[in-house]
């Protein structure tokens, strides 16, 4: 019992076990994981920078010139973009690397959810690099550090228009989106409220290479009205309005409540979690110390309820059970066939999530995902062309690559640590024992059909197949 | 022996799909195969924002010419519709269509408060969303969410494509995508989902893993299931060896069986022509032309013409002045197609775009997309429009 919920706050507070995990996930208590858990993200995150240098060149010449990005000949921001997009596709992998190797676990897991709450797209590789910094650094922090870093951050101000909000010609989709998807939630302000804040976001913009500026000339110094309240109010001075209001602790417990325990939100439950973290001054750390260690965490009805998004799923399995990929490349494809690509939310409130994961042909590929990574099956699948990404080059690279499709991985799995939890293991167990290991949910199918399709030509044979069967069962998408 | 079709697919994954035969065999003997009246759609969807003044082309309007000097395309080189219309040179089945009232274009069509963004703009068309809210399910997902209490839904509406569009998703429904009944049928058949789905299982104590394999057994079941019926009458006529050929010609066979089928959803593209407009445009229009042509004619044979709409859309039409680099920049409004052989109003239905009155160099939009939606969910869909549009438009009255 003690080894489903060690793995259960693994799966939730991380990406899931790793095949190193000893004897401890047997016999520890989830008390000591957890204060484990802690301890690894205490350290500051190592820096993802991959941007190349000729876009830092080009940008901080830029900036020198004089901030026009006129001053770039046309050929010039083609190749920007084109290095940028490149960039973010390194971004991408970097930081699913964190996500399977690092020990930082929590971290990880929980910049991963302030991306989907936060969420924002971008083609400039250093707002988005920033951006991700932003996430990782303040994850487990303050959020009102958190939520003033992110709205002033390049990635957010040119995402929601900010940079077009001037006196005079406010543009409302900020002051919008920070009420109803940041902080409040919907039902909690008035139309008023939002124009009126708008107004007060005006001057706020970002220069080429990222930072923060203030247009002081741009910026409405008026009086605004903001739930009820008058004042000559700046930007700050509406995020200082939104942590105020009890609403905003609220919105932001039930959320991190259908993230990490369930989609039925038990409202008693949220109430009392989201007044610690009101009372703690938004201290996130205190909010997830309050969460994971409750008893009520580790209830069956939470254990294996939730279907893993494609990201928890591919990483999910990685960890597990390592593979180095000659075309990494080729994750990028996962991700958008199963409807996931890191830093391409599909709209600024976030992926869906739950049941939106799952329909028949995401099923099938997921269920497939084990084989085409860690056997010898080729992907014939053909993800859907991203014109934002792609900038309408998706015809001619299509064109260019005919049909074909995805070739095979060529991914080389890692399989000597994960054998090795079952060297000892009888004949007769090994089914059962390593279920435990990959499954939170109980197994509903009689074991005789997973022994049944396995090989049994050798033990490793053995092994091998019957994990692969195991992670493609439909238990295995939930966590 | 009469199975029904609900009655079977809820026996389960075990019983084989050779329990149908017997019904094809009857089928092959009848003159019209599917009753008259089993209305279907066909979505057209032109990935990346298709340059609609290039489609349906001014050719009298000055300021066209002028905002495309290097672009515009000349009045003797357009396929002349009226004295004012012309249409994209490759389109030369369209105007076919146009001369025999089996096709209807709808100019202007957009809404308030446009995004120029491909994935915002193509997701407000997809969820028929406003501008400024959030909603996670698809306009057709919905339809199948108050078609379907119940019944076998991923079939009713089916998408030729590996993955499913948003909006073929729905709260409780989803849509199935495939790109070939035959290599859907294979994955699906893979021995060991079979023998999971088989051998689940129904008393679980966990919910979502009870939905998961739900989805895995409808999945099996409607693999076997559009699998026999794209072999029950397949479409003999020659379609061009392009992808949307391939797919209409998929299409066709099956709207020739009698499978349940309401609902078509195929995308072309890309046409996010910032470069280089006229050679993508003049590619992508030719793949659409033939095969629409194809499909048409072969629809024709089938005697199933007037069940049948095509409608195609864009997630934003491009801006009226050309760029600096052969192409068009993201824009708002416009047109749509509407080819079917049951057309209520047939050719230009209103007046094309204003280019006097635009806004910071875009198209005002006349119609909201929106009511296209209601409209053929009520006049071809036979749906309740307001229920899941979740709000009431005017209709137009093209069908």
């Amino acid at each position: 019992m003690s080894q489903l919920k060690n793995q259960h706050l693994l799966w939730r507070a991380g990406f899931g076990p790793m095949a190193e995990e000893g004897a401890a996930l047997a016999s520890a208590s989830p008390a000591s994981y957890l204060k484990a858990l802690f301890k690894a993200a205490d350290k500051k995150p190592i820096e993802l920078d991959v941007a190349d240098n000729t876009i830092k060149g080009l940008m901080m010449g830029v900036e020198e010139v004089g901030k026009q990005q006129r001053q770039l000949s046309e050929e010039q921001r083609k190749k920007l973009r084109q290095q940028s997009r490149e960039d973010i596709k390194s971004l991408n992998l970097a930081w699913l690397n964190e996500m399977v190797n690092s020990e930082q676990q929590l971290r990880e897991k929980m910049a991963f959810f302030w991306h989907g709450h936060f969420a924002s797209r971008n083609l400039n590789i250093l707002y988005q690099q920033q951006y991700l910094s932003i996430l990782r650094r303040n994850a487990l922090g303050s959020f009102s550090e958190l939520l003033g870093a992110i709205s002033k951050s390049a990635a957010m101000i040119n995402f929601l228009n900010n940079n077009q909000n001037r006196k005079g010609h406010p543009n409302e989709n900020f002051a919008r989106e920070v009420m109803e998807l940041f902080t409040l939630g919907r039902g909690n302000y008035t139309e008023n409220d939002i124009k009126e804040a708008a107004r007060a976001f005006t001057g706020w913009g970002a220069d080429l290479s990222g930072e923060f500026v203030f247009r002081k000339n741009q910026h409405d110094t008026g009086s605004k009205t903001i739930f009820g309240k008058t004042g000559n109010f700046n930007g700050d001075d509406v995020l200082n309005l939104l942590l105020e209001r009890k609403e905003t602790a609220y919105w932001i417990t039930r959320k991190i409540f259908r993230f990490f325990v369930s989609e039925e939100v038990d409202e008693a439950k949220v109430k009392s979690l989201a007044d610690t973290f009101y009372q703690s001054n938004y201290d996130i750390s205190a909010l997830l110390k309050a969460l994971f260690g409750a008893d009520w965490f580790y209830d069956k009805k939470y254990i294996g309820n939730k279907i893993k998004s494609p990201i928890e799923l591919l990483v999910g399995m990685q960890r597990m059970l390592p593979v180095t990929l000659q075309e990494p490349d080729n994750l990028l494809q996962i991700q958008r066939l199963l409807g996931q690509i890191l830093f391409y939310p599909p709209n600024v409130a976030g992926w869906p999530g739950g049941k939106n994961w799952i329909d028949s042909s995401s099923l099938l590929l997921r269920m497939r995902l084990p084989f085409l990574l860690y056997g010898s099956e080729a992907l014939t699948l053909q993800p859907k062309d991203d014109d934002d990404q792609q900038m309408g080059m998706a015809a001619r690279l299509k064109a260019r690559a005919g049909r074909a499709a995805m070739p095979k991985l060529g991914a080389t799995p890692d399989w000597s640590v994960y054998l090795k939890k079952f060297e000892k293991t009888p004949r007769e167990q090994i089914a059962r024992e390593l279920s435990q290991l990959l499954l939170q949910a109980p197994l509903s199918i009689p074991e005789s059909t997973l022994v049944q399709s396995a090989d049994a030509s050798s033990r490793e044979k053995y092994v091998q197949t019957l994990t692969l069967q195991v992670m493609s069962t439909p238990e295995y998408q939930l966590c | 022996m009469h199975i029904k079709r609900r009655q079977f697919l809820q026996a389960g994954s075990l019983i084989s799909a050779s329990l149908m035969v017997p019904r094809f065999l009857q089928a092959f003997d009848q003159p019209y195969r599917v009753p008259k009246g089993h209305k279907v759609l066909v979505v057209l969807q032109l990935s990346g924002g298709n340059d609609g003044l290039n489609t349906v082309i001014p050719v009298r309007n000055d300021i066209y010419y002028r905002s495309r000097p290097r672009l515009g395309i000349t009045r003797d080189k357009a396929l002349g519709l009226t004295d004012e219309v012309g249409l994209h040179p490759s389109l030369t089945a369209f105007r076919d269509l146009y001369k025999e009232g089996a096709l209807s274009i709808l100019n202007g069509v957009g809404y308030p408060e446009p995004d120029r963004s491909h994935f915002r703009s193509m997701d407000i068309w997809h969820s028929a969303s406003q501008s400024n809210e959030y909603v996670h399910t698809g306009w057709l997902g919905r339809f199948l969410d108050a078609r379907c209490n119940g019944c076998d839904k991923p079939t009713m509406a089916l998408e030729i494509d590996d993955m499913l569009s948003m909006a073929l998703k729905g709260e409780q429904a989803k849509g199935l995508a495939m790109k070939d009944p035959r290599r859907l049928y294979n994955s699906a058949n893979e021995r060991f989902f079979k023998a999971l789905s088989a051998t689940h299982r129904q008393e679980h104590s966990e919910k979502t893993a009870d939905y998961l394999y739900k989805t895995l057994s409808e999945t099996i079941n409607s693999a076997d299931y559009i699998f026999e019926k794209s072999k029950a009458h397949p479409s003999a006529a020659s379609y061009p060896a392009t992808e949307l050929g391939r797919s209409l010609k998929t299409i066709a066979s099956l709207i020739f069986s009698d499978i349940n089928t309401s609902v078509y959803y195929v995308s072309l593209g890309s046409f996010d022509t910032h470069v280089g407009q006229e050679g993508t445009q003049k590619r992508l229009f030719t793949e659409m032309n033939d095969a629409v042509a194809a499909f048409v004619k072969d629809l024709k044979t089938e005697n199933r013409f007037e069940d049948v709409l095509l409608m195609s859309f864009s997630e934003f039409g491009r801006r009226v002045s050309q760029n600096a680099s052969g192409g068009t920049d993201h824009g708002t409004a416009n047109n749509m197609f509407f080819i079917s052989g049951a057309l209520q109003q047939k050719g230009i239905l209103n007046p094309l775009p204003d280019l006097q009155q635009l806004i910071d160099g875009d198209l005002k939009f006349q119609v909201d997309f929106k009511q296209v939606y209601a409209t053929v969910l009520e006049r071809w869909l036979s749906a309740d429009p307001a229920k899941i549009l979740g709000r009431s438009y005017d209709r137009l009255g093209f069908i």
